[in-house]
């Protein structure tokens, strides 16, 4: 009986007609078209609102795209979510914070204080690099070959510690600490734009150089072997080791950097910033196509474009939801397109 | 029948034996923890009984069962099925929330409903018993489990930790957000609810043998273990069935090799569903239990990601996929946060006459996050780890020759150690060479060679 019913089920079973990726693509479809009704609609709303809520976006959006690039680089060279780059990220705020207002006296931004600016800038990214490539040397490199889960759950352990740390009273305690520091200059739509001027100012020739390291450097060359073969890099003769630290340094460096621009933007450290916006730095990444370096930039804008315009916009869900808002394009992406907007698609290897 | 087809087994009473060794060791384990409460403690000299207490207080004992049934939970899905879930905080919340709304008279709610609840009939608010609860927060969680599970089915790795990790803070923050969702209280916001009522002991309670309501005194504590420690026996019981049963397997063979299963006939998109489904259930009777039982109140602030990690860690830091190893690892951390550390620093302080005691609590972060990397490097299968996930941790997921190129100190290592581990052949080898040069016939490896050689 069994083997009759076998063999029935054999020849009578239909070829199914998939409707899956159809389905897919129309639901894609319309939901890009719902976030584009969504930006005209808000542009004829309010115009004036909706400049400024751009500029906040542009403002946070690069800082975005130096941290997303710090995880974008991580995983495309030795295909790590290294969760504990945003609490990297948080330690550099209170260092600059500690640097800047606590060692230096800043408290207005002006023209001296570029000076302490380039200090901070210098020390936190030295800071970033350092402590980064620590965590590199101590904990992933020996779990190079393990299972994958292995290394991701060591970089939870290392976030944990990282923020352990910050909580305690003599580093910033576990409250929400604020720093006297002003702005002043002009003001468009209630955006300083010295501080958009200053994001700038260090974030397009940081890009700019990385983009150098990366494409023109032997270094970058190395790095670019190793993402794509770590052995046959090694058999080349490349340093392995030495370039999958620099990558972490790198990475480490660029967090540093935004550490003190967001820290001098918000003006206030809190050791759990780390886990919001390193959360919404990895979704950026995501989006741009994680392992691409363009990729994130352009994300880390996206993303922040559309914070700022939940946030600040006419038609917007308001500062409440930004997180729950970042999060859903995270999983609609991942239903709809999980390589990210300039990725490739990958297909298991047996 | 079975009895009769089973009859010839020479082992089939130690079998039978073996199948009803851990039903019956745990209740011991419970019943002593109870009556070592109830009736040992009060009845031994001071010296001996104070110590025991500040060590291992009732409270602790009970979060300790509450954070098992939680970690039970996430065991099916990260352990048995190995997706990996960084959002389980979720499910604790929505159990929680479950309580909340029909255990208590909440913020603005104007039905009064009561069933078979401990509480005086006259009391304002919805009542519902406590069981019944826990059976509802289990569905309701089991269908959010879907829900999240649903768009991740096609997700591995490192990308279904993020999805997840982003659905629960989804939920945080809509549980943050609830005191105004589109004008309405939904939750009570950022305070939450609070008084939620406690469990009712009915006919025991009715009797006069234990307290009508277990609330957070002494004596309501004690009889607490047994309740908690009820529900952790269903959760260990169908952990265990489920694992031996087809379900189980499939999740082993998924967690193994998705391709491989999905290429033997293992349903993925029924399978994987099936262990959010029942994974978020437990995580929706802990969340009851917790609410109920050990807070009386919930507020979105308990629910940080922070959670998350603290149950993974019982999951990994215990050895995942063994429940033993789960429910010892649960036991272990929640001790250390709620009263170990607290009591470490007390010891040392004696000792040292530092400040520890409350300075230790304070580094809890620091600790459990050295603890998992420590884990990580050096016992990655866990303490008391299940045979296969051994197997799995400790075998390179890269082939020999990538992994030569990844680390060759490590590579050569490895190499090494697969040479040794024949070592039985090794020496058969050997004896048989030895053998056929026809010399040492008297030792051992030559005899054995010989034998060898005859038999072929």
């Amino acid at each position: 009986m069994a083997t009759a019913s076998l063999v029935v089920g054999g020849t009578q079973r239909k070829a199914k007609v998939r409707l899956g990726p159809l389905v897919e693509r129309v639901l894609g479809y319309v939901i890009l078209g719902l976030i584009l009704i969504w930006f005209v609609a808000n542009i004829f709303a309010d115009p004036d609102r909706f400049l400024g809520s751009l500029l906040v976006g542009l403002q946070n959006g690069l800082l975005y795209a130096l941290v997303a690039l710090g995880y974008t680089m991580v995983y495309g060279i030795v295909e790590l979510i290294n969760f504990a780059h945003g609490d990297l990220f948080m330690l550099t705020t209170i260092i600059a914070a500690g640097l800047m207002v606590g060692l230096l006296g800043v408290g207005q931004l002006s023209a001296i204080s570029i000076l302490a600016l380039l200090l901070a800038l210098v020390v936190c990214m030295a800071a970033g690099g350092f402590i980064n490539m620590s965590a590199e040397f101590l904990a992933y490199r020996r779990l190079r070959s393990a299972p994958k889960l292995a290394p991701l759950m060591t970089a939870v352990g290392i976030s944990f510690i990282f923020r352990g740390i910050a909580q305690q009273d003599y580093i910033n305690g576990s409250a929400q600490k604020n720093w006297p520091i002003s702005w002043g200059g002009p003001q468009v739509e209630g955006v300083y734009i010295y501080k958009l001027v200053m994001v700038l100012a260090v974030t397009v020739p940081l890009l700019l150089l990385m983009t150098w390291i990366v494409a023109r450097t032997k270094m970058g060359k190395a790095m670019r072997a190793v993402a794509q073969d770590q052995d046959g890099a090694r058999l080349m003769g490349i340093n392995v080791n030495g370039t999958i630290s620099f990558v972490f340094g790198l990475g480490g460096a660029l967090a540093g950097a935004a550490g003190v621009l967001y820290f001098l933007c918000q003006t206030q450290t809190y050791y759990d910033t780390g886990t919001q916006l390193g959360l919404i730095a990895f979704t950026a990444a995501v989006l741009g196509g994680i392992g691409n370096l363009t990729g994130a930039v352009v994300g880390g804008l996206a993303i922040g474009v559309v914070q700022a315009l939940n946030e600040g916009a006419v038609y917007g869900l308001g500062s409440n939801w930004s997180q729950s808002v970042v999060f859903i394009i995270l999983i609609i992406l991942m239903v709809f397109k999980p390589e990210g907007i300039f990725g490739r698609p990958t297909t298991e290897k047996v | 029948m079975a009895a009769t087809t089973h009859a010839l087994h020479p082992d089939q009473g130690r079998r039978n034996l073996g199948r009803l060794a851990w039903p019956i060791g745990y209740v011991v384990v419970i019943l002593f923890l109870f009556f070592l409460y109830q009736t040992i403690l009060p009845s031994l000299v001071k010296p001996v009984s104070a110590p025991v207490l500040a060590w291992l207080p009732v409270a602790t004992i009970n979060e300790c069962l509450m954070w098992a049934i939680m970690a039970l939970g996430l065991n099916v899905v990260v352990g048995y099925a190995g997706l990996l879930d960084l959002g389980y905080v979720a499910f604790w919340a929505l159990g929680g929330y479950t309580a909340g709304w029909l255990m208590a008279y909440p913020f603005n709610w104007t039905w009064d409903f009561h069933l078979f609840s401990p509480v005086r009939a006259n009391a304002p608010g919805t009542h519902i018993n406590f069981w019944l609860v826990c059976i509802v927060a289990g569905i309701l969680c089991a269908i959010l489990g879907l829900i999240i599970g649903a768009p991740t089915l096609r997700l591995r790795g490192d990308y279904l930790a993020l999805v997840t990790l982003g659905f629960g803070e989804v939920i945080t923050q809509f549980f943050r957000n609830s005191g105004n969702i589109a004008g309405h209280n939904v939750a009570g916001g950022d305070p939450g609810i609070s008084s939620i009522d406690p469990i009712g002991t009915g006919p025991l309670g009715a009797l006069g043998i234990a307290p009508k309501l277990l609330t957070n005194s002494a004596a309501g504590n004690i009889w607490k273990i047994l309740v908690l420690g009820l529900l952790v026996g269903i959760c260990i019981f169908i952990s265990l069935r489920i694992r031996e049963g087809r379900l189980g397997r499939a999740w082993l063979a998924i967690r193994e090799d998705e391709l491989a299963a999905s290429m033997m006939g293992v349903p993925l998109v029924r399978v994987k569903l099936l262990a959010y489904a029942v994974g978020a259930f437990f995580g929706g009777i802990g969340g009851v239990a917790n609410a109920s039982g050990i807070t009386t109140a919930v507020s979105p602030s308990g629910f940080d990601f922070g959670k998350s990690v603290l149950v993974l860690l019982m999951v990994v830091l215990g050895g995942m996929g063994n429940v033993w190893g789960v429910t010892i690892g649960a036991f272990l951390l929640s001790w250390l946060n709620s009263n170990g550390l607290k009591q470490i620093g007390v010891q040392i302080d004696a000792f040292t006459g530092g400040n520890l005691e409350a300075t230790l609590p304070r580094y809890n972060y620091v600790i459990l996050g050295l603890l998992l990397v420590l884990m990580m490097l050096f016992r990655r299968e866990g303490l008391i780890p299940e045979g296969r996930t051994k197997a799995l941790m400790q075998m390179p997921s890269r082939t020999e020759a990538e992994s030569l190129g990844a680390d060759s100190v490590e590579a050569e290592a490895e190499t090494d150690a697969l040479e040794h581990s024949d070592a039985a052949a090794d020496a058969r080898i050997a004896g048989s060479a030895a053998a056929m040069a026809g010399s040492g016939a008297g030792t051992s490896h030559g005899s054995s060679g010989a034998r060898r050689k005859e038999e072929s």
